[in-house]
């Protein structure tokens, strides 16, 4: 074979960083500076998605050793299946990006020098890629460390704004607490795979091939657990989220939500699954509790949100809690010495770690056109855009409807093979887990009814109804680059809700790679159409028949009622016979979640105020009414406000020791010399 | 073959006879309150003078406004083929369980919320947003419900928990009983039914359907009512296959499908009685009380739950 | 009745003396708490029966018809009695949080059938799978007089304990001695009298009968 994929995939990432350099070069010019850019990284990206499909279908395992890097610790670079699986969907998601990016920053160009925000989005994806590629701790690191930078300044990029910059400072500390404990966790099972002597204990396949014992296991699993999850957003580390992504430019969003997420997942599958191999029922105990929890606390944050972009990121929350859950039940049934069922709960999970991508991809550029174009980010002023902008608001329902987990689309499939997952609990042999496992999957069940609820706001509060604010803006449809980007993000979501077990087919190797099972056999027993986990006369599933299905009743009833149809008058809106409607009076995000609000309000920190104008003739009719809403964070106070205060009050004690003297300096070192040197001599 | 003839004598008796059985719990209801009723085919002919009527579209109707209809109606046909009525030998089966089932509802609930929200009024607005608040309760409840009888039947294929059931004859489990009366409450909100709305009523602040579909008129409204009937009816169909699926065909026996005709009338009108006399008996709960309700429902279904692991 | 039938049947009543224990759980209006605490225990005293009469202890019938009239017809009516004279009829008691309160119970449950999956694992009786609905009735009980406030609601908590312990008796080994039943029966019935008894001092001391009224019983707080 001449060309193998590790090649193209090597070659896509020295692609992304030489558009990154060149792009410097053209600076002058940013509308020649964007086009040609972003065409070459979508691709670049296109590259990336056939090697990695390539490896996945193929099974092949390809491995790079690059000269580069520290002497005598060249990098590692391999391509496994579980790669290729997640260098699929970062290079799926970036090529729609990509293409979106060409017209949704050249609109830019005149506001703001975009050089900055190319050369880094090239980076961010190069760093992308290399983490899902890298085979050794340092390269991980390394490139884990470029995607946190890029992305950093990615969100840094629009810094007028004081809360910008607060945002990404947040970011950044949060990424780097967890860095520091993922390289904790590498330090742990490296030095157990070779000896703290000798640095060969440094790449993955030496970590394959040792054996850890129990206690430092779990202390490596345990870090690298804190560090993924921390990058995830998965709750309580979740903060820095909500506040991060809706600053950045929304094609960059668009990415970190949709796949900077992912390679989270990738590192706790990689660590789990590959690197660590055997653990105890508790570790996926553990990962689905707080999939669990994220995944219900994500979307009751989300659904108190007005801002469009905040309310997509608190859902990213949530979809990485119900990736969480098929992983952590694949981590249960894997000890438990299940290997089907694991399969199943494993291509849940990894099957919502695509489905996400893509809707949630296509959900930010939605966002990011509606922000193009009116300038607003807040829900409340919004309204009625389905008619100044089709094409968006019709693509951005497809988002809706495939992260609600509705069928025919995607996410319902994922989210059902997670209940069917549940569903197995039974032939778990600990008693107490039985019972417990249905809870889980009534909490999943409880998410999706949200999240549903939560994109009826979303949709119906922007695009439809009037425009609620007070000057309506000049609003024109995106461009058809944009427009491409999402058509082909909304079509793909469309495909893997219909064609389920292509996709299954397709990851078969994963599953049997990680936990010593196949799911195509039985899963797509019934033929293409049917999607049959387990067998058919358990659960089956055709979303390819549930699409065709009502699209034909539809066409039969439509057609039958338009044979002599009756006529279609416009009028004034009916409401009753009530007059004088004004766009004020309308629904609007903060009633709509009004009784789920009063529901859940035990979870928040809700402070509500309403205040009648004083000057009014009679205390029946106000003539103003000021009502505040303000919902908090509880997680920000039980635990990051202590740890800030705590930090705080430490770096005031060591404080102390800053002098100012140059010999107080000196003293410093001084004694830790001596100190050294004393305790050497004993 | 056989199948076939059986799936679309399936559909056809959903199209065709749901209205009746709404007619039919309608009577029943004037009967207990006193009231003349305007008879069992009276839906039929609501339907029609809707159908021959023009429509009204407000001004800023949007394409969702015209497509929701059509979507509603063609979900629970859809979902009227997939529920075993006549026979577990259905070929549509396969294409989805009891799972699809809820969210094929879903999907039908979600665009109407949406189109209540279309058109821009206050009223529309609050009947989407309360809609959504009750389903994002009564899913949760209605899944562990259903999960409950699929522990138990092994299956979540909708033929299969038929046959399961059927098969085993009658037998007295107290899952199976809590899950049911979970599952009633639950139908009772998922069809706007009282104590969680009031399907006749037409004061504004008590709506929570009707408020949605406030701007409808002509056949859009007319499809609307008519997947509206067709979803009570395959509730009942629902709550049959998954709790008493007496009398209905197996797969290697096209013959019984006469008697499973009758019966299933003949669930129909029993469930209709019974619906009619808890209607009448409870009064429309305030809307924050609702979430007693749901609670009590979902409390039901997770006893279901425990009882069947704890004591079968 | 075969074995398969009564093993069944008892399987359902214990459904039911679960359901009404998470009933009393949320009940707020004391009048059906009261009769819920009967109908518990109606379903105890037809199980107590229905094992006696498959297990051939003809002491349990004995106990059976113990429960019935002190359970379903003479306790309720003291504290039917009781709600009558102290005029307390339609009083609605502030419950915090049912939902919570439910949650919790569900997880009681689940918590005992975790503590009692031994014991089953070892038992050989036809009423073994039930041992994990008493002990969650017992709980449960302790549960309801950890969260509400009446007096009166806290005795039939109290009471919900004891029918729990004695149905954790008629699973596990086919009830108790006859002796240490009626013992048990008698200390019941007294406890209900000294409670009635309390009652009527507390109600004339604090003109009511929440028990948060205690709290100013406390020395530091006496500042009237």
């Amino acid at each position: 074979m001449i060309v193998a994929p590790v090649d193209i995939a090597a070659a896509s990432v020295m692609l992304l960083l030489i558009t990154g350099l060149a792009a410097v070069l053209f600076r002058k010019s940013p509308g020649f500076l964007t086009t040609v850019s972003f065409y070459s990284c979508a691709l670049a990206s296109l590259m990336a998605v056939t090697s990695g499909i390539w490896t996945v279908a193929g099974n092949v395992t390809g491995k790079m050793v690059l000269l580069s890097g520290l002497p005598d610790l060249p990098f590692h670079l391999r391509l496994d299946p579980l790669s290729g699986f997640f260098l699929t969907v970062v290079g799926l998601l970036c090529f729609f990006v990509s293409i979106y990016s060409a017209g949704y920053v050249k609109a830019m160009t005149g506001r703001k020098p975009v050089v900055k925000l190319v050369v880094f989005y090239c980076l961010f994806i190069a760093g992308m890629l290399m983490v899902v590629l890298a085979d050794d701790a340092l390269f991980f690191l390394i490139s884990w460390e470029a995607m946190a930078a890029a992305s950093y300044f990615l969100v840094m990029f629009e810094d007028e704004q004081i809360e910008n910059r607060r945002a990404a400072f947040l970011y950044l500390v949060v990424a780097h607490v967890g860095a520091i404990a993922i390289l904790l966790s590498f330090g742990v099972m490296a030095g157990l795979s070779a000896g703290f002597d000798d640095f060969s204990g440094f790449t993955f396949d030496a970590m394959r091939q040792a054996q850890f014992p129990a206690k430092w296991a779990t202390i490596a699993f345990l870090l690298a657990f804190f560090g993924f999850a921390a990058k995830a957003g998965v709750v309580p580390l979740h903060v820095w989220l909500p506040e991060a992504h809706p600053v950045a430019p929304s094609n960059v969003s668009a990415l970190m939500s949709g796949v900077m997420l992912k390679t989270a997942i990738y590192g706790i599958v990689r660590v789990t699954f590959d690197l660590i191999g055997v653990f105890p029922w508790w570790w996926g105990g553990l990962v689905l509790a707080l999939g669990l929890i994220s995944a219900v606390m994500g979307v009751l944050y989300a659904l108190m949100q007005h801002d469009l972009k905040r309310l997509l990121a608190y859902h990213s929350v949530e979809n990485i809690g119900i990736i969480l859950i098929g992983i952590g039940l694949s981590m249960i049934f894997t000890s438990f010495n299940l290997p089907v069922m694991a399969a199943l709960a494993l291509i849940a999970g990894l099957y919502h770690t695509l489905n996400h991508a893509m809707f949630k991809g296509l959900l930010f550029m939605g966002a990011g056109a509606v922000l193009h174009s009116t300038h607003e980010r807040n829900m409340e002023e919004m309204g009625g855009l389905i008619h100044k902008m089709p094409w968006t608001a019709a693509l951005f329902l497809v988002g809706c409807v495939s992260i609600s987990a509705l069928p025919p689309f995607n996410g319902f499939v994922s989210e059902w093979l997670t209940f069917q997952a549940f569903l197995l609990s039974p032939s778990l042999p600990n008693q107490v887990m039985k019972l417990i496992m249905p809870m889980g999957a009534a909490l999943l069940a409880l998410t999706g009814a949200l999240a549903a609820a939560c994109f009826v706001k979303a949709f119906g509060v922007t695009f439809l109804g009037h425009w609620r604010g007070r000057h309506q803006p000049n609003v024109h449809e995106v461009d058809w680059h944009m427009r491409t980007g999402m058509i082909l993000s909304a079509l793909t979501c469309l495909c893997l809700g219909i064609f389920p077990t292509v996709f299954i087919e397709w990851t078969d190797v994963l599953s049997e790679s990680l936990v010593g099972a196949k799911l195509s056999t039985s899963a797509t027993s019934g033929g293409w159409m049917w999607l049959t986990p387990i067998a058919p006369e358990r659960a089956s599933y055709s979303g390819f028949i549930v699409f065709l299905g009502v699209l034909i009743v539809y066409a039969v009833v439509y057609a039958v009622l338009h044979v002599n149809p009756g006529k279609i008058r416009r009028g004034a809106i009916w409401d009753c016979g009530f007059e004088k409607l004004t766009s004020r009076m309308q629904y609007n995000a903060t009633s709509f979640s009004m009784p789920i609000r009063r529901i859940f309000g035990f979870l928040f920190h809700i402070r509500e105020e309403t205040r009648v104008s004083p000057q009014a003739a009679h205390s029946a009719f106000p003539a103003r009414l000021i009502y505040n809403l303000r919902i908090k964070d509880r997680f920000w106070n039980w635990i990051y406000k202590p740890v800030a205060d705590a930090t705080f009050r430490v770096s005031r004690q060591v404080g102390r020791l800053q002098q100012g003297r140059i010999q107080a300096y000196l003293i410093y070192s001084f004694l830790t010399i001596i100190i050294l040197l004393l305790v050497k001599s004993l | 073959m056989n199948g076939i003839i059986v799936e679309t004598l399936q559909i056809a008796i959903l199209i065709g006879i749901a209205p009746a059985f709404t007619g039919w719990v309608r009577m029943l209801k004037c009967w207990m309150q006193g009231r003349t009723s305007a008879g069992m085919f009276q839906p039929y002919r609501d339907l029609a003078k809707l159908f021959s009527k023009d429509i009204v579209l407000a001004h800023n109707a949007s394409w969702i406004f015209r497509f929701t209809p059509y979507l509603c109606f063609g979900t629970v046909v859809l979902a009227g083929g997939i529920v075993p009525m006549l026979s577990t030998d259905l070929p549509l089966a396969l294409t989805a369980d009891v799972i699809v089932l809820v969210g094929l509802f879903a999907i039908a609930r979600f665009f109407t919320a949406l189109s209540g929200m279309d058109i821009g009024t206050a009223f529309g607005g609050m009947g989407s947003s309360r809609e959504m608040m009750v389903a994002s309760l009564a899913e949760p409840a209605m899944l562990m419900a259903i999960f409950t009888v699929s522990l138990l039947c092994k299956s979540t294929s909708l033929s299969r928990i038929a046959e399961v059931i059927y098969t085993a004859g009658f037998v007295a489990k107290p899952s199976l009983a809590f899950a049911f009366i979970a599952f009633i409450l639950i139908a009772l909100a998922e069809n706007g039914r009282i104590p969680v709305d009031n399907p006749a009523t037409h004061l504004e602040l008590t709506m929570i359907h009707e408020a949605m579909i406030l701007e409808y008129s002509g056949r859009h409204l007319a499809l609307i009512e008519w997947a509206g009937m067709m979803k009570l009816f395959l509730f009942i169909a629902l709550s049959s296959t998954l709790f008493y699926p007496f009398g209905i065909a197996g797969t290697d026996n096209p013959a019984g499908v006469p008697v499973a005709a009758v019966a299933l009338i003949l669930k129909l009108f029993i469930s209709g009685v019974v619906l009619v006399v808890i209607e009448t008996g409870l009064a429309k709960m305030r809307l924050f009380r609702l979430t007693e309700f749901l609670g009590a429902a979902f409390l039901m279904a997770t006893l279901g739950m425990l009882s069947f692991f704890i004591l079968e | 009745m075969n074995i398969q039938t009564a093993s069944q049947i008892n399987g359902f009543l214990a459904a039911f003396v679960l359901l009404t224990a998470f009933g009393m759980l949320a009940q707020k209006r004391i009048y059906s708490l009261i009769h819920l605490f009967t109908w518990q225990g109606l379903f105890l005293s037809i199980n107590t029966a229905i094992v006696g009469y498959v297990a051939n202890k003809h002491h349990l019938y004995i106990s059976s018809i113990l429960t019935l009239s002190l359970k379903v017809f003479l306790l309720p009516y003291i504290l039917h009695a009781l709600i009558v004279r102290l005029n307390i009829r339609k009083e609605v008691e502030t419950v915090v949080n049912i939902p919570a309160t439910m949650l919790i119970g569900i997880a009681l449950v689940i918590f005992s059938y975790h503590l009692t999956a031994p014991v089953t694992e070892l038992s050989t009786l036809i009423t073994r799978s039930t041992i994990a609905v008493a002990l969650a009735t017992v709980m449960i009980g302790l549960l309801m007089m950890i969260t509400r406030r009446h007096a009166v609601t806290q005795i039939i908590g109290f009471l919900a304990m004891e029918n729990g312990l004695f149905f954790a008796a008629t699973s596990a080994t086919y009830g108790m001695p006859l002796v240490v039943e009626l013992g048990v029966a008698l200390d019941v019935l007294i406890a209900a009298f000294i409670f009635g008894i309390f009652f009527f001092h507390i109600h004339t001391t604090f003109d009511s009968l929440d028990v948060e009224q205690m709290a100013r019983l406390k020395e530091e707080d006496y500042t009237e």
